[in-house]
C-alpha cells in the first residue's frame, strides 16, 4: 500500500528542496538507502500517533521558519571553564580555525564529510545502522531524512580513555539556516568517552547521534540546547549497549519554539546500565517533547528516565516514554519519572508513560505528575524574608534538582544550573 | 514590641471564626508563653502574625513597634524583624541549607538597606552559630530539612533564627517531637538569643519546654481568646491540673 496522498505530497515537497550531498563510497550508499527508506515511510504528519502531541509541520516543511540568533555575549559560554577538545560548527559548517586539532590519545576523530573515501569500516558499519534498527516498532522518519542528507558530523572511535571530553559547539548565525548533523560514536570494549554538546546551531536543526557501546564501555553525554527563542530542533539519539556497559545522557533545554528530543536505547548485553534525563524551562511560545524508547533485551540491566519540565505563559511540555522488556530480559530494573511544574494555568503537560513487559521477573516503575509551586514551601521561604519572586525561583531549581542530579560531573552540573539561574533572573527583571 | 488588639480571624475558605478577640502585649526583652488546649487558636495566631495565606482578619490589629503588620507580605514582616519557628519545618529538596540561609540573610539585609554579607563573612558566622547548636557541616550542606530528624529540623529553625537575628520571635510548638536532650539543645539556643531588645512568644501545649525557656508571662488561650494571664506559676498549674480547672474557673 502506498503512502496517503497528503504524506506523499509533503515528503516530495521536502525532498525536492534537498540534494543528496556529493561524494562516492560508503556514505553515498548509506544515504541512498536512507532516501529510499524515507520515500517508503514518508515524513511525519500530525495525524501520526507518534506525533499526536507535537505538530511536526514546521520540522517537515521545505522552508524553515525564521529564527533569530541571540547576540553573542548575551550569556557566558557554557562548559567554558572545562578542559575539552572543541569542535565548532557555524550553521552546521565545520569551523577549522575555531576548532582544536582533532587528535587526542585514546580516540580517533573523523568528519563525516571527509569520510566517504576513507576506509573507516567501523564508521561504515555504524552510520545509519542504529538509526535503521530504531525504526521498529515506530518509524522515526526525521532521523532517516538526516541519514540521507546530513551535511556533516563527527565520527568518533573510542579505544581508550581520553584525557578530556569532546565538545561539540554549535553556533547559530543565519536567521534561516537549516542544518542536518549526524554523529557516530563507537566505544570499544573498556573504553570511555564524555561528549558535550551546546549551542542553538541553526534556525532549524536536525541531529542524529548513533552510539554503539561495546562490552564494559562507558559513554557520558551532556547537552545544553541553545536558548534562541524561535529555533526549532528535532534530535534523535540511537544507542545499543553491550554487556556491563554504561550510557548516560542529560539534556538541558532553555527556550526554543519547538524541540523534539528522541532517544532510542537498546540494552543487548547483560548487566548494562542506561540513564537518560532532561530538564527544560520554557516561557510562552515553547513546545518541548521528550520521546524515549528503551528496549531491554538482556538480563539484569538497569534503565532510568528522569524528566522535569518547568512551563509558564502557555508553554507546552510533552513526554512519551516506553520501556519494553523482552521475554528473556529477566531481572530488569526499569525506572521512569516525568514531572512538570506549571507556573500558571495556561501551560500544559502531556505525558504518555508506557510499559510493555514480557519477562516475569522484573522491577519496573513509572510515575508522572503535574503540579504548581508548593504553597507551604513558598510561605516558608517568604517567612524567612526571601521575596516571593526569588522564593519561586528557588523552588523551580528545587523541582529540577532531581534531574540535574543525574549528571555525574558536578562542575558540569554547576554550569547548567548557572544557565537556569540566568534564565530565571532575566524573568525576574 | 508586639501589640495585638481585639484580633478576630476567620478561615478564608469557610465560615469559621478561629480567633475571637485576642489582646496581647509583649514587651521588648520579655518571654511570653501561650498555652492552651488543641484547637484553641494558638497556631492560627502564629500563622496570622507571620502572614500565611488562608486566613481573613475580620477585626482588630497587630503592631510591631507601633507599625501595623497585618497588611504586609510575609517577607516584609520578616525584614521588619518578625520570625516564626515552624511547628512543621518544610522540606525543600534541591536547595542547600547554606544557600537557603544566605539567600534569606541577604534578602533581609537588602530590604533594610544594609550591605549584603560576602560568602566569607557569612560562612564564618554560620559555622560559629551552627556549632553551638550541634549542627555539623553535613547538615549545612544537605537540602533544607530533607532527611532531617525531628530534632534536627527544630535545631535548624533555631539556627535560622540565630542567623536572621529577628527582634520578635514566635516559636510554634517547638518542643513537639523532641526528646529531652534535643529540647535542651533547642532551649539553650533560644536562651542564648535572649536579649533586652528581643522578645519571644513561645507557643506550647506543655509546661516542660518552659522549664528550659523560663517565661516572664504565661497566657492561657481557649476558644480563640486569651482567657487568663499570669506568671510562670500558671504553667505549673496547667501541668498539675490540666486546662479544665482554669477553663471552668473563667467560664
Amino acid at each position: 500500500m502506498g503512502l496517503p496522498k497528503i504524506k506523499q505530497d509533503a515528503t516530495e515537497a521536502r525532498l525536492s528542496a534537498l540534494d543528496l550531498p556529493g561524494g562516492e563510497g560508503w556514505t553515498r550508499a548509506a544515504r541512498e538507502d536512507a532516501l529510499s527508506r524515507l520515500q517508503a515511510a514518508g515524513l511525519p504528519h500530525k495525524r501520526d500517533e507518534y506525533w499526536r502531541y507535537t505538530d511536526p509541520r514546521s520540522l517537515v516543511e521545505a522552508e524553515p521558519p525564521m529564527a533569530e540568533a541571540l547576540p553573542e555575549g548575551d550569556e557566558g559560554p557554557i562548559f567554558g571553564a572545562h578542559e575539552r577538545l572543541r569542535i565548532v560548527f557555524n550553521d552546521g559548517q565545520f569551523d577549522a580555525d575555531a576548532s582544536d586539532d582533532l587528535s587526542l590519545e585514546g580516540i580517533e576523530i573523523e568528519r563525516l564529510s571527509q569520510a566517504a573515501g576513507a576506509d573507516l569500516h567501523w564508521a561504515r558499519d555504524l552510520y545509519g545502522t542504529l538509526e535503521t534498527r530504531g525504526q521498529t516498532p515506530v518509524a522515526r522518519p526525521l532521523a532517516t531524512l538526516n541519514t540521507a542528507f546530513a551535511q556533516d558530523g563527527i565520527l568518533i572511535r573510542v579505544t581508550g580513555r581520553p584525557s578530556k571530553p569532546v565538545s561539540l559547539i554549535y553556533n547559530h548565525i543565519s536567521d534561516s539556516s537549516d542544518v542536518f548533523l549526524h554523529h557516530c560514536v563507537k566505544v570499544e570494549s573498556g573504553a570511555e568517552l564524555t561528549l558535550l554538546e551546546n549551542g542553538a546551531a541553526a534556525a532549524r536543526l536536525n541531529t542524529v547521534l548513533e552510539v554503539e557501546i561495546a562490552d564494559t564501555g562507558k559513554f557520558h553525554h551532556v547537552r545544553a540546547q541553545g536558548r534562541d527563542h524561535a529555533r526549532r530542533a528535532a534530535t534523535a539519539i540511537f544507542t545499543r549497549l553491550g554487556r556491563e556497559s554504561v550510557f548516560k545522557s542529560f539534556t538541558l533545554t532553555v527556550n526554543g519554539a519547538l524541540t523534539r528530543n528522541e532517544c532510542v536505547i537498546e540494552l543487548t548485553g547483560d548487566d548494562a546500565v542506561a540513564h537518560v534525563a532532561g530538564a527544560c524551562v520554557g516561557d510562552g511560545d515553547f513546545h518541548h517533547d521528550d520521546t524515549v524508547f528503551i528496549t531491554h533485551d538482556a538480563q539484569n540491566c538497569e534503565s532510568r528516565q528522569v524528566f522535569k519540565k518547568v512551563l509558564r505563559n502557555g508553554a507546552t511540555g510533552v513526554f512519551r516514554g516506553k520501556i519494553l522488556v523482552k521475554k528473556d530480559a529477566q531481572k530488569t530494573d526499569g525506572y521512569q519519572i516525568s514531572q512538570s511544574l506549571l507556573l500558571d494555568g495556561d501551560s500544559q503537560f502531556l505525558a504518555k508513560p508506557e510499559l510493555e513487559i514480557y519477562a516475569d521477573d522484573v522491577a519496573c516503575s513509572h510515575g508522572s505528575t503535574s503540579g504548581a509551586i508548593d504553597e507551604d514551601a513558598l510561605f516558608y521561604l517568604r517567612s524567612r524574608g526571601v521575596p516571593e519572586p526569588l522564593a519561586q525561583d528557588l523552588l523551580v531549581l528545587s523541582f529540577l534538582a532531581e534531574a540535574l542530579a543525574e549528571i555525574d560531573d558536578e562542575t558540569i552540573a554547576e554550569d547548567l544550573i548557572a544557565r537556569l539561574e540566568g534564565w530565571l533572573a532575566r524573568r525576574r527583571g | 514590641m508586639l501589640e495585638i488588639k481585639n484580633l478576630h480571624v476567620k478561615l478564608e475558605e469557610e465560615d469559621k471564626q478561629i480567633l475571637k478577640g485576642v489582646d496581647l502585649k509583649v514587651e521588648a526583652g520579655k518571654v511570653h508563653a501561650i498555652m492552651g488546649p488543641n484547637g484553641s487558636g494558638k497556631s492560627t495566631l502564629s500563622y496570622v502574625l507571620s502572614g500565611r495565606d488562608g486566613y481573613e482578619v475580620t477585626d482588630g490589629s497587630a503592631e510591631l513597634d507601633g507599625a501595623e503588620i497585618l497588611e504586609l507580605d510575609p517577607e516584609e514582616r520578616a525584614a521588619a524583624g518578625l520570625f516564626l519557628a515552624f511547628q512543621y519545618p518544610v522540606e525543600i529538596p534541591g536547595v542547600g541549607n547554606m544557600t537557603f540561609l544566605r539567600t534569606a540573610v541577604n534578602a533581609q539585609r537588602k530590604a533594610r538597606g544594609e550591605e549584603e554579607l560576602s560568602s566569607g563573612e557569612f560562612l564564618k558566622v554560620v559555622r560559629e552559630k551552627a556549632k553551638s547548636l550541634k549542627i555539623d557541616a553535613d547538615m549545612l550542606k544537605r537540602p533544607v530539612n530533607v532527611g532531617f530528624s525531628g530534632g534536627e529540623k527544630k535545631r535548624n529553625e533555631i539556627l535560622q533564627m540565630a542567623m536572621l537575628e529577628p527582634r520578635m520571635c514566635i516559636l510554634d510548638e517547638t518542643d513537639s517531637g523532641l526528646d529531652v536532650d534535643a529540647m535542651k539543645l533547642v532551649a539553650d539556643g533560644v536562651n542564648a538569643l535572649r536579649d533586652e531588645g528581643r522578645a519571644f512568644l513561645v507557643i506550647t501545649h506543655y509546661q516542660r519546654l518552659l522549664d528550659h525557656i523560663k517565661p516572664d508571662v504565661v497566657h492561657i488561650m481557649a476558644d480563640g481568646r486569651i482567657v487568663k494571664t499570669g506568671g510562670p506559676e500558671l504553667a505549673l498549674e496547667v501541668e498539675k491540673n490540666g486546662y479544665s480547672d482554669i477553663l471552668n474557673e473563667v467560664a
